[in-house]
């Protein structure tokens, strides 16, 4: 019970509570600030308020229409309580729905144009804006071999896209990567076809909520039969106080297309929880498939819950056309409070669904995350993998759903959750959803709980690795099935972010 | 906090047509389900713990219509030594039951003693069932347990010799029978519980179980085949310490069934075994939801249900290990399994953990398809008809739940009776 004693000794009195301060706060890398030159909208949500989003983002009436519809449907709708995750009441009128830098008032024609020191901060986070052979890693890019690969960025800073590279060469290719404010100005048909039509305006709360506020996010469009040349990734920053993040990001992979999405997001630390509601639709047409991979790392709270980012997430992907695949690759070790459920409707015949999720969650940190599989095609596949992990005083739940509509013959679910615990102070829990309405369709789920294997640990110490390296080791082992599903580079990433976060558990 | 309309309003509609018992012992604990029960008000289709069983016939103030079925295959554990206590109706038939006479256990019926001022069962009548209604309500146990009309109370002090059987009759298509029994194990005590028949048209029951220390309690019961009838159960155990709580249930046909099992290992090294198998058949809604909270160590908990389902019949699985903190060492295990012979009929679960203890292991498994046609194959390449074949591996389907129970005997009788309900088909 080594990893366990260990975690009581720390919690006790015995161990010297500024060095157990100073290590958690350590664990947080990306917990500095940019100190800009901001402009905010007025604190509060009213019609007011989103007309001057819409305003900022010089969108055309009729996507002002579309926010002050979700608007009215957000007023009637109320918080969704069935989640295992307990915060304080959201003052929704006490925060801030809009910021930019200054310096984004005029939107820089080119890269070269923009603010130095938003430059630096994307530098300093390990996501250089320039257009040369890089690495996707949200962090430690430089440590990792760059071998000609060429990763194009959409960088987000609170409310606005700062920029985003190698857009020219992309559409070379025909494929469209911009921010979506850009979009709804320039490629307003694809935008008004396709958003709101995965996720719908009235869907949840949150989502709801995304619809009347969003202020940026990107887009990206891959015409039939097109291989997307490069990797794309957007990277979201919360940089100002008070501030809620609203991104909502389309995606539509036509026709016989491939496209490898990488997502990675963080915030300074600061003692006030903030908000960040997000939406992401996916469209999946005939043939063509999707990756979409996530390293959730915000400001996860101090070691007392203070502070962190509420991620309230509406993610779906709509496989629509036959054949269609999409690939949900989550690593989650942010966040105080985590509320997501990347889904897949597999609607085309034999299109296939998969999810993978690692969720780690440390100190006071909560995590209700899982995902949903709507099978209605026949011939239809799912699979989800997803592994929990809880340390300190954390909570983690691993919620989904599979159903299997009357008419997707022959269609095949196969589930496996696992939560590991790391000290008698946290939870593990299950929920699933099961609903299987043909006899064709064969749905699989197991799950089980257990803490730190004993003897693989002490197989680990015995060959002279300490306690904290051999904790990281057992945990990437029980984590290997997900990171594997990662891109390269992000499954470095995630395996430094697997022994960080339980740095503060076992260490 | 005031309640939704619907919810209210349902709630005193159902209540106009039952009235408090008064007097007696019991008075208290029904007043109190009677406040617990308005309180929290009867379930309504959106309520997230009935997402896939509508309670509205549960509701109704008069119970709908069932037509008696005519049962041609002898009562189930009829061969089966015992003391059987017989009510027909939910309403206790004399004639037809064995004097409650046997050494190592006390039987008696709570009609009977209804009126005494002090009675053991006091300090269990209403009391699990009202600690079970946290940290998820069960309306219809505290309205079983303010209007119960009747049921049995066991006390068991020894070893007896057979087992007690509990036969409910169903012979009125108008019936609304509420029974509450309670059974108390003292320790090192040990008793077979058998409980069979359809009951009634609408049958409402509450068994609330304690096993002192190193008790023992084989709880087997058998209900159907009657296709009309609607059914609520719940049963409430707590065991002590090295206790052994283990039961089955057997669910052939009615239109609806809501079986609950709330279970606290309260006792270190206690171990708590709950099985079911049902056989739904057209217009047949089966619901086994188990709530299993391991609260002291080393305890091991197992649930094990399997279902089969045919023309268009619906079989629900809602399964919850709760382990508490400090409750290390806890087994626990859950598999649910339903087998779908067509197309029409569906399976619709929600087998979840919930865990605060980091050195236990906690498993749960749920599967859901069609026969197997590689093994139905086999078989047909063998030599056997298609229909015997299906019978075969669907008998071998529910028979791992079956195992469950340790008397081979009346094991063996369930088998033999569920061979013959296939084969009828």
């Amino acid at each position: 019970m080594a990893a366990v004693d260990q975690t009581q000794v720390k919690e006790g009195v015995d161990q010297d509570t500024v060095d157990a301060v100073r290590e958690v706060g350590d664990a947080y890398k990306y917990g500095w600030s940019t100190d800009i030159e901001m402009e905010y909208a007025p604190k509060g949500l009213t019609t007011d308020i989103i007309r001057l989003i819409s305003e900022k983002n010089q969108e055309p009436e009729w996507m002002l229409e579309w926010r002050l519809e979700a608007y009215a449907r957000w007023l009637t709708k109320t918080e969704p309580d069935w989640a295992m995750v307990d915060y304080p009441e959201i003052d929704f009128q006490d925060q801030y729905y809009y910021a930019r830098p200054k310096s984004m008032e005029v939107k820089p024609k080119s890269l070269d144009e923009v603010d130095p020191k938003l430059l630096a901060t994307y530098e300093k986070l390990g996501i250089p804006l320039r257009e040369q052979m890089i690495l996707a890693g949200v962090e430690g890019a430089e440590a990792a071999p760059a071998e000609g690969r060429k990763v194009a960025v959409d960088a987000v800073f609170d409310s606005v896209s700062v920029g985003t590279t190698f857009q020219a060469e992309l559409a070379k290719a025909g494929v469209i990567f911009c921010s979506i404010s850009e979009a709804i100005r320039e490629h307003p048909e694809l935008v008004r076809k396709y958003l709101g039509s995965v996720v719908p305006v009235s869907d949840n709360f949150y989502a709801t909520l995304n619809s009347a506020v969003f202020s940026d996010g990107s887009f990206v469009y891959i015409p039939p039969g097109v291989r997307c040349p490069m990797e794309l990734s957007t990277y979201f920053r919360i940089n100002a106080e008070n501030t809620g993040q609203f991104e909502r990001t389309l995606i539509i992979a036509d026709k016989g297309s491939y496209v490898s999405y990488l997502e990675g997001c963080t915030a300074p630390a600061r003692d006030i929880a903030q908000l960040h509601a997000a939406v992401v639709e996916i469209i999946i047409e005939e043939d063509a498939e999707v990756k979409y991979s996530t390293v959730q790392n915000w400001y996860p709270g101090d070691e007392d819950g203070k502070g962190g980012i509420y991620n309230f997430v509406t993610k779906r992907a709509d496989c629509r056309g036959d054949r269609a695949k999409i690939m949900w690759t989550q690593v989650e070790t942010g966040s105080a409070v985590t509320w997501k459920y990347p889904s897949c409707i597999l609607r085309g015949n034999q299109s296939q669904g998969e999810f993978y999720s690692i969720a780690i969650t440390n100190n006071m940190q909560q995590a209700d995350t899982g995902t949903k599989m709507i099978h209605l095609g026949a011939n239809t596949k799912s699979r989800i993998v997803s592994k929990g992990i809880s340390a300190g005083k954390a909570q983690n739940t691993y919620r989904g759903l599979v159903s299997m509509h009357k008419k997707a013959k022959n269609a095949r679910n196969y589930t496996q959750c696992d939560s590991l615990l790391i000290g008698d102070k946290c939870g593990a829990h299950t929920v699933p959803y099961i609903e299987v309405k043909n006899n064709s369709a064969r749905v699989e789920h197991e799950a089980t709980t257990s803490k730190v294997d004993e003897d693989q640990l002490f197989y680990c110490r015995s060959r002279g690795m300490n306690e904290e390296e051999a904790v990281a080791l057992v945990v990437n082992g029980f984590c290997k099935d997900v990171l594997q599903a990662l891109p390269m580079e992000f499954a470095m990433e995630a395996q430094q972010l697997v022994a960080i976060s339980l740095e503060g558990s076992v260490g | 906090m005031a309640l939704a309309n619907p919810k209210q309003s349902a709630t005193e509609a159902r209540l106009t047509a039952l009235t408090l018992p008064s007097g007696g012992w019991s008075e208290p604990a029904r007043q109190d389900a009677l406040l617990r029960l308005q309180a929290m008000g009867l379930p309504q289709r959106r309520d997230e713990y009935w997402k896939f069983t509508r309670p509205d016939t549960l509701l109704d103030s008069q119970a709908p219509t069932a037509a008696v079925f005519v049962n041609d295959d002898g009562r189930m554990f009829e061969a089966y030594d015992q003391i059987n206590i017989v009510f027909v109706d939910g309403v206790f038939d004399a004639d037809a039951s064995d004097e409650l006479v046997l050494e190592g256990v006390h039987v008696e019926r709570l009609a009977d003693i209804a009126d005494k001022d002090i009675h053991w069962a006091k300090d269990l009548y209403g009391t699990l069932e009202s600690k079970g209604q946290t940290p998820v309500e069960r309306p219809f146990a505290a309205l079983n347990t303010a209007f119960a009309s009747d049921g049995v109370v066991i006390h068991v002090t020894g070893k007896p010799s057979k087992p007690v059987c509990l036969t409910y009759i169903h012979n009125s298509e108008v019936s609304d029978a509420i029974l509450h029994n309670v059974v108390r194990v003292d320790e090192g005590a040990e008793l077979t519980l058998l409980e069979n028949g359809p009951a009634a048209a609408r049958f409402n029951n509450v068994t609330e179980i304690d096993i002192a220390d190193g008790g023992t309690l084989h709880f087997i019961r058998a209900h159907g085949r009657d296709h009309e009838r609607r059914a609520v159960t719940h049963m409430f155990a707590r065991l002590g310490e090295k206790s052994t709580f283990k039961a089955f249930t057997l669910t052939v046909n009615g239109v609806l069934t809501r079986n609950e099992c709330v279970i606290e290992l309260a006792g270190n090294d206690a171990f708590a075994h709950v099985a079911g198998a049902c056989v739904g058949d057209g217009d047949f809604h089966h619901d086994d939801t188990v709530f299993i909270t391991h609260d002291a160590l080393n305890c091991e908990s197992r649930q094990v249900f399997k279902k089969v389902l045919r023309n268009g019949a619906t079989g629900v699985f809602q399964g919850k290990i709760l382990v508490k903190a400090g409750a290390q060492k806890t087994d626990g295990y859950q598999i649910s399994q339903a087998l779908l012979l067509d197309g029409d009929s569906q399976f619709l679960a929600k087998p979840e953990l919930e865990i605060y203890a980091d050195d236990v292991i906690c498993s749960h498994g749920s599967t859901t398809g069609a026969i197997d046609e590689e093994a139905l194959y086999y078989l047909r390449s063998r030599g056997v008809p298609k229909s015997a074949a299906t019978d075969l591996l669907t008998l071998a389907f529910l028979i791992e739940a079956v195992e469950e129970i340790d008397d081979k005997v009346i094991a063996d009788t369930i088998v033999s009776r569920l061979e013959s309900w296939l084969a009828r088909r």
